[in-house]
């Protein structure tokens, strides 16, 4: 058993690729290795912003032998067929071959022994397979080798057992040595083992593991908030981004001029966390902190002093930019902004901002009639008021800031602080994980927005196809969801679209349809991704029909509920099956007869008295259910279906359906196909499965 | 550090690695990059180093010198070296040393930057380099120019010159700085060479360029750079596909053109520049 260690020492590797890059080199390693029949017993990968490393231990020395059988000609073949096969075998003579009887007559085998090789040979071939086989999300070329990589290879240090193995890389020197820090180490590392260079990487200032380095940050950034009576506002996704920038890290706090500290919370932390990567604190009483953090990557021999002035000189350069525009843009009311949207392009094809407006205005007088406590006068104001942020200096400059900008400048003008939030929220849902407005006014806007997107591209072809969203209508249907199901509202879709497309005007054609199926399918994906079966979905989706569905996604809900809580039941689960065996046998015959038997049963031809409870059952359910649908009792209609099995379960025991006697076995099919039809009334239980 | 100084000392650094000292090109780019030194030696196979100061026109980057941190036209010092050496990292840190930025005192970090100019058709991989947290400088491996694909890859480094003095000068505006080092009454600043030129140069570009007749031109220059193509020269055709790409930056900064049309001139100006390449290429070898 002998350890393999591998670090390949690059030029600095983007922050954001990395912990994956990690993961699959290990996972190829590991794949190759155990391939080759010398895995490793532990493999463990390292990740800095210049290397990637690798240590495995436990791997076999040589692979093992291997044999394998192999068929040669027929016995009888001419000398030189005979003589090719010994050649590709690796045999003296025919004698050294066994001649067995196949189904296809006499046939000479051969044994082949194959040598198991050595670790040590098969590995540089393995590693450098393995490393052309990393997906990086970009990869570039560069003098040194003909091997793509994410930037520049600067050297690798490959040992198997202490000793170097010559991997294939062209000019890229490989051997025993590494560097260390950038600044903070000199000269070449030579190294030994894996040990050895844990240990000699330390001393040169770097700290390999990831895990150690988030954690030693995040450590740093608690004890420098906690010295000064702080607390971090936490940032996971900043943390991850910074442990990929350094390889010793030294957290630092600098200073924010109070100047600055009138500046809303978010612009102050939009120019620290995404131009600058910096972390922001709160006082105790959670208002922002005159200070930020960072993470340098050396520690500085005047203990940082520069290091902290530059980069409070680079923060005070932005948020004087910021100030200057917060200043600028509250001089002008956003009312007097409205015009101006008229030279901004929403689309070539779909005119302008103003354009979109006055179509979100339109929508808006629509929706506000279905969410409860929404005023429509301040629902219109609000949509108005809703994109004019954008010709601000402020949203120029910090373009992911837009809404956010506008309810400052809202509030500013004295505009209601419905308005001023609606504004603000009516971009969101942004993704997935963003939480959905609740206010009012907020869910009029939002959903004004993205249904106007929704039907003025669809309207124009330009439709999400595979990877390409360009106009985020995904984003944009799933918002619409959540919006209606987050907050219980009883949007009938459907219009809606309606509403759009006649706000769209004439020249336009009308895409409900293709719309209703994409919300449609967004909509079964959002419902499996909450954990609802697939299967269920689709029954209750085929029983109300995609634009049923999205026209009142809570009385969706509320079937589905209804549905899975009786399904899970033990009259659920016997009906279900009653109803396989029911359908089952009328298909069967309907095929073999080639007629279907949809037509009511002739109840003067019943013989059986479980024949007459059925019918009985059966016709007495069908009003029933109906109203009980109608009304959204949806529980009450399970109950009811559920009363079904008795009469069914006695049906199957005593009556046969399949008799000599014609007319009675038609009857029979017509009475088990309105199983079938009562049944399908709730859901289509044939999409039910297991 | 005067602003003249820190030039010198960069150009001296990189003369010393065997680069040749350029001087910027006569025609209006709006990078470093588009100076033929760098468009078109960086494609073909033969060895080339230089480095150079190019005065960089972003018409839509004016604020009539009322900004102390943008302008529309602005300094940058532009190295090439073909092919990319494998201590490319090494010698900018060097070259930032030779300007007494000593790594010591300081953090220095390369943080992902991708370059690409579409107008171009160029793209490759790199970072901005951070230098206390401040951009000082582009580094790019060039991977494609003119559509085509560099053999030997080279390395592009990119300096903002009034960045960088700047931040070695610990001056707030642009326009405070030291340009000549001179103390007294010989004491020259930035504001007092460049100010009226950003100050009239936005009017121009804002308020005063004839939309009009920039439209005719971009088309003229556009033809006759065609025309150039086909007798096959590179050269002059090159110049009037930087005039096209700078006649498209002024018509951009006067808010004359929309997204969609933008998008056409933008290919407009990438498909001379492809042409101009090829013709680069096709001269070279009929050269030899």
């Amino acid at each position: 058993m002998a350890e393999l260690l591998l670090e390949l020492l690059s030029e600095e590797i983007p922050a954001r690729m990395q912990r994956r890059a990690i993961e699959d080199l290990t996972g190829l390693l590991r794949a190759r290795l155990a391939a080759a029949e010398i895995p490793a017993q532990s493999l463990r990968g390292y990740v800095t912003p210049r290397r990637l490393a690798v240590v495995a231990e436990g791997i076999p020395e040589t692979q093992p032998d291997r044999t394998e059988e192999r068929r040669g000609p027929r016995v009888g073949a001419p000398q030189p067929a005979i003589d090719g096969f010994l050649r590709s075998a690796g045999l003296a003579s025919i004698g050294e071959c066994e001649a067995r009887d196949t189904e296809r007559g006499e046939f000479y085998f051969a044994v082949v022994r194959q040598a198991g090789r050595p670790a040590h040979e098969v590995l540089p071939e393995l590693i450098r397979a393995a490393m052309t086989e990393l997906p990086w999300p970009k990869s570039m070329r560069y003098p040194a080798s003909s091997l793509r990589w994410v930037r520049p290879l600067t050297s690798v240090l490959c040992l198997f057992d202490g000793e170097v193995l010559p991997l294939p890389l062209d000019r890229v020197p490989v051997g025993r040595t590494t560097r260390g820090h950038r600044f903070l180490s000199t000269g070449k590392i030579c190294v030994e083992s894996a040990a050895d260079y844990l240990e000699r990487l330390c001393e040169g200032h770097v700290v390999l593991d990831q895990s150690c380095r988030k954690e030693a940050i995040r450590r740093g950034l608690e004890e420098a908030v906690a010295a000064e009576g702080l607390s971090l506002r936490p940032d996971p996704a900043l943390l991850e981004e910074v442990t990929g920038l350094v390889e010793f890290p030294v957290v630092l706090a600098g200073s924010i001029d109070a100047d600055f500290m009138a500046l809303p919370p978010e612009v102050l932390a939009t120019a620290m966390r995404a131009h600058q990567k910096y972390f922001s604190c709160s006082r105790p009483d959670g208002s922002p902190a005159p200070r930020f953090l960072f993470v340098a990557n050396s520690v500085a021999v005047d203990g940082g002093k520069t290091i902290v002035a530059g980069n409070e000189r680079v923060l005070k350069a932005r948020l004087a930019d910021a100030r200057f525009f917060w200043d600028q843009d509250r001089r002008v009311p956003l009312e007097s902004r409205v015009e101006a949207l008229k030279d901004r392009v929403f689309h070539a094809r779909l005119g302008s901002m103003l354009g979109k407006i006055a179509r979100m205005e339109a929508l808006a007088d629509f929706v506000v009639l279905y969410v409860p406590g929404a005023d429509p006068t301040r629902s219109r104001r609000a949509v108005r008021l809703a994109k004019t942020d954008l010709s601000t200096g402020m949203v120029g400059e910090f373009p992911e800031l837009q809404g956010v900008v506008g309810r400052y400048y809202a509030l500013h003008d004295g505009e209601d602080p419905a308005i001023a939030q609606a504004i603000a929220d009516h971009y969101r849902p942004l993704g997935p994980n963003d939480a959905c407005p609740t206010a009012p006014e907020s869910l009029v806007a939002a959903l004004a927005d993205k249904l106007d997107s929704l039907v003025a591209f669809f309207a124009i072809g330009e439709k999400p196809t595979g990877s390409r969203d360009p106009f985020a209508l995904r984003r944009a249907a799933l918002g619409t969801i959540r919006l209606i199901i987050e907050n219980h509202l009883r949007l009938p879709l459907t219009r809606a679209f309606q509403c759009a497309v006649s706000a769209l005007g004439p020249g336009f054609p009308d895409p409900s349809e293709e719309l209703v199926t994409f919300i449609a399918d967004r909509l079964k994906i959002h419902l499996r991704e909450q954990g609802i079966p697939h299967d269920l979905i689709a029954a209750v989706f085929a029983q109300i029909g995609d634009a049923g569905a999205i026209d009142d996604v809570e009385r969706l809900f509320a079937r589905m509920m209804a549905l899975n809580a009786f399904l899970v039941s033990e009259d659920g689960v016997n009906l279900l099956t009653a109803y396989r065996r029911a359908s089952n046998i009328v298909a069967i015959e309907e095929q073999r007869d080639g007629r279907r038997y949809d037509d009511p049963a002739d109840s003067t031809l019943f013989e059986q008295p479980e024949e007459v409870a059925l019918y009985q059952c059966l016709n007495g359910m069908s009003t029933t259910l109906e109203s009980l649908l109608a009304h959204e009792h949806f529980d009450r209609a399970m109950v009811r279906l559920a009363t079904l099995r008795r009469p069914v379960d006695e049906f199957f025991d005593k009556v046969t359906v399949n008799t000599e006697e014609t007319r009675l076995r038609e009857n029979r099919l017509r009475l088990l196909s309105a199983i079938r039809a009562t049944m399908n009334r709730v859901a289509d239980f044939s999409q039910i499965e297991g | 550090m005067s602003f003249q100084s820190l030039i010198l000392d960069l150009q001296r650094f990189w003369a010393s690695q065997g680069c040749v000292i350029l001087q910027p090109y006569d025609v209006e780019v709006g990078a470093g990059t588009f100076h033929p030194a760098t468009a078109l030696r960086a494609l073909g196979p033969e060895p080339w180093r230089a480095v150079y100061v190019q005065p960089s026109r972003r018409p839509a980057d004016g604020r009539y010198g009322a900004n102390p941190n943008r302008v529309q036209q602005h300094y940058q010092l532009q190295v090439i070296l073909k092919p990319a050496p494998a201590d490319s990292q090494d010698l900018y840190l060097a070259s930032l040393a030779a300007i007494g930025i000593d790594a010591r005192l300081h953090d220095i970090r390369f943080v992902e930057d991708d370059w690409e100019s579409p107008t171009l058709g160029a793209w490759g991989l790199g970072w901005e380099v951070w230098l206390d947290g401040m951009e000082v400088s582009q580094f790019t491996y060039f991977q494609q120019v003119g559509g085509i694909e560099c053999d030997p890859v080279s390395t592009e480094l990119t300096y903002g010159l009034e960045r960088l003095a700047m931040y070695v000068q610990g001056v707030e505006s642009m326009f405070d700085l030291d340009y000549n080092g001179a103390s007294g009454p010989g004491r020259i600043t930035y504001g007092q060479v460049f100010k009226r030129a950003e100050r009239e140069f936005s009017a121009y570009n804002f308020e005063l360029a004839d939309t009009a007749r920039l439209v005719g031109h971009f088309a003229d220059a556009e033809q006759e750079c065609r025309r150039l193509v086909d007798h096959g020269v590179a050269l002059p055709a090159y110049d009037q596909c930087l005039k096209a790409s700078h006649l498209f930056n002024l018509l951009d900064a006067r808010g004359a053109i929309s997204v969609t049309e933008r998008a056409a001139y933008i290919l407009r100006v990438r498909a001379l520049a492809g042409a101009c390449c090829k013709a680069w290429l096709a001269g070279a070898r009929a050269a030899d």
